[in-house]
């Protein structure tokens, strides 16, 4: 067991998925420790961002897709017909490859979930965004400019203000599918600093074909081929000495 | 290659090319030549009583304003009937069915229904509404028989516009545990408004030509007074069009009027197609994603 | 065990030059000791200033190879077993440079002894510098084959050498003991003992570095069991 039983948040057990005929993801079980960073890495189609989407039941939208196995969010099986998807989203939320702001004011932008789950009052929203936009490390950058369109903000700006929008719904979790692939360097690290501080407050799953990038931001990764996951460990175990072939050839660059 | 050959070669390309210019210049030629007709015979006719007082001396003399009146009241009423219904059908379609045999069977009647003569919905607006629901020949029946005819390029329009929203507007409001309906509502449908708006409005524009529909189910042949119910009957421009040139009182006389007529209808469809050109191009500036 | 190439075969076949230098390396070294010794025991001086003016050549390879495994850590990232053998090689380099400098430590000693009269037959520290020899070669063979039985079996003869450099000592101390003229070649033979004594712990380090390189588990301050160690 790579994790500690006591601090685990949200576990699969035995999760197979299917799309159609086809098998996206084999008998995944693994748990993820709250207040931690975990890595999923591995080729593409590998099934990694296909987990991350179960976790949040995302992949609920997908027509003709099938889940067999338990998905354990503090203690509770997700995929229980009586749990609304709608609450778990609330409580998990999802930060996307591509920076997507609506096209709103970064103000609405934020404030548009919360809202829509019940919070309402000027003075309350419009903390709400302050400090959400604090912990997205966005604040100073664009406290003067909040009634303007977030479709003129950069692109790391935009993906910052992503991640604020969901933390605007005060999640547990917080679901990354490779954040930084469409930003710059500079603005990577800068969602990379951020991932660190924020993973005081929240658990974060992120999903990254870069593996320096796991390297650098991970507590734990586990390493996914042919959907299955073929290795989990504490993050410096996985990149200096790995227990299975597969993950050490993957990660030296020996694949395929 | 010899010279001779690349010689060949060229000379082709010219005429091939000559031909190509020829019949774009043939299209411009027919639109402009249309256009330019109708002007030279209808400007006299052009006056502000003209479009401002009713007919006169059996539509001999006189204006035409109950016939813009009630060519704007019909455009209102079937935008009234077709846009809800068009969009709501578009959402159902691209949002929410699942894709199989009975959406694939509902878009080819739908595509069938953009395909029917407009005769033919005159003659169902007469059957349907204005017998069988007992509405009379009205603004009403007039109204619903429009919107129907215009209802596919809505649920065309809307269908497009739907579908060029992101994908990933919609992921992002679902992942912050908003409904469906909800994300429909919130971030879809404004998103999809604008290209909405364009392609109904056009399609708008076309409807507020047709006299086959209107003229089973709403156009009167002459009525002085402006409706004052949707139950009323109205005169419109292109039936008082269609009547100035075939049964009017004396054709010969009236031909100015009824070019007057034809420029004032040309005028309402290319003043609905500006404003379309005019939201497209707004949006066109607006949209960055 | 079967190795798969890299999507990158330029990156394989660097990783492959710095191997290859390391073994280069390995095969200087051996030479300088074995001249070293040779001109001790053939009370040959200039084989033995020969030894100490080739030690530049390793000393410029030593940098040389600890250049390309910067280069390698700073361009490649490397991860897992190929970060293992990158860090492995900058402390095998660095290893094998000191077995160099003691090489020629040990060759500036039989000068200085080649001005006297030889104190006494050399029996033990030609075979301690045998098995020094052979600790390198198979260290260095263990790493090409990522061996770990052979790394362990040097880590176990580096007790073998102690014990010898130990016997030299009271043998030496006797010698001193009987006639004090004898002080300065026996320190000066003592000295040349500590100093095989010196490469074998170096060639033990090779070894340790090997089985970290091969498991990923670092056994370097741990010494294999030895009776008569302290004997």
């Amino acid at each position: 067991m790579v994790n500690q039983e006591d601090r685990i948040i949200i576990r699969t057990e035995n999760v197979n998925f299917y799309y159609g005929e086809f098998q996206a993801l084999t008998d995944v079980s693994m748990a993820f420790e709250t207040n931690r960073v975990t890595a999923l890495i591995g080729p593409s189609g590998c099934g990694k961002s296909t987990l991350l989407r179960l976790l949040n039941r995302m992949n609920d939208l997908i027509d003709g897709c099938r889940v067999e196995g338990r998905i354990l969010f503090e203690g509770r099986n997700i995929y229980e017909p009586d749990v609304d998807p709608v609450e778990v989203r609330r409580r998990i939320g999802m930060v996307f490859q591509k920076p997507n702001p609506f096209p709103k004011s970064i103000f609405n932008n934020i404030t548009y979930g919360p809202r829509l789950a019940g919070v309402s009052g000027k003075a309350d929203l419009e903390a709400l965004v302050e400090r959400s936009l604090r912990q997205a490390v966005l604040w100073d950058e664009v406290k003067d400019i909040l009634g303007q369109s977030a479709m003129m903000l950069s692109g790391g700006q935009q993906q910052r203000l992503c991640i604020a929008r969901a933390l605007a719904m005060k999640p547990d979790i917080l679901l990354m599918d490779e954040p930084t692939s469409a930003l710059d360097p500079i603005s990577t690290a800068k969602i990379e600093e951020l991932i660190e501080e924020l993973k005081k407050t929240y658990t974060i799953i992120i999903v990254t074909h870069n593996m320096q990038q796991a390297a650098r931001v991970s507590d734990f990764t586990g390493f996914f081929y042919l959907g299955k996951m073929i290795e989990f460990n504490v993050t410096e175990k996985i990149f200096t000495k790995p227990d299975m072939k597969q993950t050490e050839d993957y990660i030296t660059g020996r694949f395929g | 290659m010899t010279t001779t050959a690349i010689r060949y070669r060229y000379i082709k390309q010219t005429v091939f090319f000559g031909l190509v210019r020829l019949s774009a210049f043939i299209l411009a030629l027919a639109l402009g030549g249309i256009l330019a007709y109708i002007i030279v015979h209808g400007i006299s006719a052009l006056s502000w009583e003209f479009v401002t007082q009713p007919p006169r001396e059996a539509m001999t003399k006189g204006g035409i304003m109950p016939a813009i009146v009630g060519t704007f009241y019909l455009t209102v009423g079937a935008i009234a009937v077709g846009l809800p219904l068009g969009i709501v059908s578009a959402v159902y379609l691209t949002e929410y069915a699942r894709q199989g045999p009975v959406i694939r069977v509902i878009r080819i009647g739908i595509n069938c229904l953009a395909g029917v003569p407009s005769v033919v919905f005159g003659l169902f607006g007469l059957g349907f509404f204005v017998v069988m629901l007992k509405f009379g020949s009205s603004i009403l029946a007039g109204s619903l028989t429009l919107g129907f005819l215009i209802l596919p390029t809505i649920i065309g329009a809307s269908e497009e516009a739907l579908k060029s929203v992101p994908q990933t507007f919609r992921e992002a409001s679902l992942a912050l545990g908003v409904s469906k309906w909800q994300t429909i509502l919130r971030i879809v449908l404004p998103t999809a408004l604008p290209g909405i708006l364009t392609g109904s409005i056009l399609g708008l524009g076309r409807a507020a030509g047709e006299t086959a529909p209107i003229m089973f189910t709403a156009a009167a042949f002459f009525t002085a007074k402006l409706p004052t119910s949707v139950f009323d009957e109205v005169m419109a421009l292109p039936y008082h069009i269609y009547v100035l040139a075939t049964a009017g009182t004396n054709i010969e006389e009236t031909r100015p009027l009824q070019y007057g007529t034809v420029l004032v209808l040309i005028l309402l469809v290319l003043g609905i197609d500006l404003v379309a050109i005019l939201i497209r191009a707004t949006i066109r500036r607006r949209k960055k994603w | 065990m079967e190795e798969k190439r890299h999507t990158s075969s330029h990156y394989e076949r660097e990783l492959q030059e710095v191997k290859e230098g390391l073994l280069y390396l390995g095969a200087l070294t051996e030479k300088a000791i074995e001249q070293a010794m040779g001109s001790l025991l053939e009370r040959d001086s200039a084989l033995a200033r020969r030894v100490i003016a080739e030690d530049e050549r390793i000393d410029t390879l030593d940098m040389e190879l600890e250049e390309r495994c910067i280069k390698l850590l700073a361009l490649r990232q490397p991860a897992a077993r190929d970060l293992r053998f990158i860090t492995t090689a900058i402390k095998i380099n660095g290893h094998l440079e000191r077995i160099g400098d003691m090489a020629v430590n040990i060759a500036q000693k039989a000068i200085a002894l080649n001005d006297e009269p030889q104190l006494k037959p050399y029996i033990d520290l030609p075979r301690m510098a045998e098995i020094t020899r052979g600790m390198i070669q198979k260290s260095l063979d263990a790493l090409v084959r990522d061996d770990c039985a052979l790394a362990n079996e040097v880590r176990q003869e580096e007790n073998t050498v102690d014990c010898l450099n130990d016997q030299i000592f009271r043998e030496l101390l006797t010698f001193m003991m009987e006639d004090p003229r004898t002080i300065h070649r026996a320190l000066l033979i003592m000295q040349i003992s500590k100093n095989l004594e010196r490469i074998a712990d170096h060639a033990k380090g090779v070894a340790d570095m090997v089985i970290y390189m091969v498991t990923g588990h670092s056994v370097r301050h741990q010494y294999p069991e030895c009776p008569d160690r302290n004997a």
